[in-house]
């Protein structure tokens, strides 16, 4: 077991990773270009969408139940279509910078359910009586928006983002198989090949990638809830109402 | 096989079709026993899942301490991409069954264990003095009362990780595992013909909203009270 871990070890030390079309810097990056490609885009669709809806108060079963069913559709599925639909070479010049078209699609599709609904459920949580308050103040509704609704959704919209992200860049990992890059392109090599060592090193670096993820939008987050808001991470108190909605709403799918 | 079924699609041309019916009727015991091991796989990975996070939970609801270091240890587990984590039990287990369900298992406790210790947080304390007032021993009012008013919310989690895990099983034929993903990957994938991946994405689909909406009547069942304050 420890010449195992030596051998780990030594892959990481040995130059030739560090460079070149099977590099680490290389596939890193292409993991990072699809995986930003793809969030960026489902921001960009699913937050005014969530936001909007959550402060007319409209349309949630709507948003709750897009996120149910997406739950529901595989991202492998979604993958392999996409692969056979599109195929698996460099997209074409409208989506040159997506870097792969199978992929992208499946973790656009992957990650706007729960940005969707984590948005919507934030928004319209925020207490009634608050946003009278607001109106009250003389607030225009675009102004209780983004001055009152907003900052007291955030932890809860900031949870989707969160979970979205990290099954994102877990999920590119998958795209190894299509013949894209990503880290992923280490532990399928890996298993293809047989080679425990190759395969554990790039299971080692995927994992690293999530984790590292999961904690840098850890600390978007702390920067970007007020501290008058913030909530700590200690078991909830008792209290007579049941927090399903809010439990259950945060959770995406896990690393896929 | 493979080959025989490669010259029978270049011969018709039914690669790119996305349902080529005669391909299923001739496949059907493939099709269902790939849908059972998918059913059994779902099925053990939420059961063990279970078996784990009921006391894990019971134990952080009671003991206050262990719930911070359970959740930050399962949601390290959380984020750890699937294919990672059965390719770091691949040196250990090998292309096994275990392979497969050990990060099946891992993925649904996250889920699971948080909707425990929340359901039973959300007691509301003053049932539990009435308990305690009545005679009712603590591990009698945690079994007869507490356990059951958190019901809707472990079924909550139970719903979501039985969807999530179904999707999750899909990946486990990247290791030679997995039920359904095997039609999906290595009988349409690897030889681009498009039918055994309709028909399994189609069958994952109605599996977990088939799987999901039992859950809910199963939690109907169990929850008699709520039926009647609904009324």
């Amino acid at each position: 077991m420890f010449s195992f871990f030596g051998q780990v070890w030594d892959w990481f030390a040995d130059g030739d990773h560090w460079s070149g079309n099977e590099g680490i810097p290389r596939l890193l990056g292409q993991h990072l270009q699809v995986c930003a490609a793809a969030m960026l885009v489902a921001l960009l669709v699913a937050l005014p969408i969530g936001l909007g809806l959550g402060h007319l108060r409209k349309g949630g079963a709507v948003a709750v139940n897009v996120a149910n069913i997406g739950r529901a559709i595989p991202s492998f599925a979604l993958l392999i279509i996409g692969v056979q639909v599109w195929g698996i070479g460099d997209p074409d010049p409208p989506f040159g910078w997506v870097g792969s078209l199978p992929t992208w699609v499946c973790l656009v599709a992957l990650a706007l359910p729960p940005m969707l609904a984590n948005a919507y459920v934030g928004m319209s949580q925020v207490d009634d009586d608050v946003r009278e308050a607001a109106a009250g103040m003389g607030m225009r509704g675009s102004e209780v928006l983004r001055k009152v609704e907003l900052p007291m959704a955030m932890p809860v919209v900031m949870a989707g983002v969160r979970t979205a992200a990290v099954a994102v860049v877990a999920t590119a990992t998958l795209a190894a198989i299509t013949g894209f890059g990503g880290l992923g392109r280490y532990v399928w090599d890996g298993i293809k090949q047989q080679d425990d060592v190759k395969l554990f090193a790039g299971a080692l670096l995927v994992a690293l990638l999530a984790i590292v993820v999961e904690l840098a939008l850890a600390g978007l987050q702390r920067l970007l809830v007020s501290p008058g808001i913030r909530r700590s991470g200690k078991v909830p108190r008792r209290s007579p109402r049941v927090g399903v909605s809010r439990s259950s709403a945060a959770h995406g799918a896990p690393g896929t | 096989m493979v080959r025989q079924l490669v010259t029978h699609v270049l011969a018709e041309d039914i690669g790119p079709k996305w349902l080529y019916w005669p391909w299923v009727a001739d496949h059907y015991s493939e099709i269902s026993s790939a849908f059972q091991e998918h059913v059994s796989l779902t099925f053990w990975a939420v059961l063990w899942g279970l078996v784990i996070s009921l006391p894990l939970g019971i134990a952080c609801a009671r003991w206050r301490w262990l719930y911070v270091p359970t959740i930050a240890a399962t949601s390290v587990l959380f984020t750890i991409p699937s294919l990672a984590l059965f390719a770091f039990l691949i040196p250990v287990t090998g292309l096994s069954r275990a392979t497969a369900l050990i990060p099946l298992v891992a993925y649904t406790l996250l889920i699971l264990v948080r909707n425990v210790v929340i359901g039973l947080a959300a007691v509301p304390s003053d049932v539990v003095e009435a308990a305690q007032g009545m005679g009712y021993s603590r591990t009698r009012s945690l079994l007869r009362v507490e356990l059951p008013l958190a019901v809707p919310t472990i079924m909550t989690g139970v719903r979501i990780a039985t969807v999530t895990t179904i999707g999750l099983v899909t990946i486990t034929a990247t290791i030679g595992q997995g039920g359904l993903g095997q039609l999906m990957f290595t009988r349409g994938f690897q030889i681009d013909f498009r039918t055994p991946v309709t028909v399994a994405t189609l069958l994952v689909v109605a599996f977990a909203i088939a799987a999901d909406a039992s859950l809910l009547g199963v939690q109907r069942l169990a929850t008699p009270w709520l039926r009647k304050q609904r009324v």
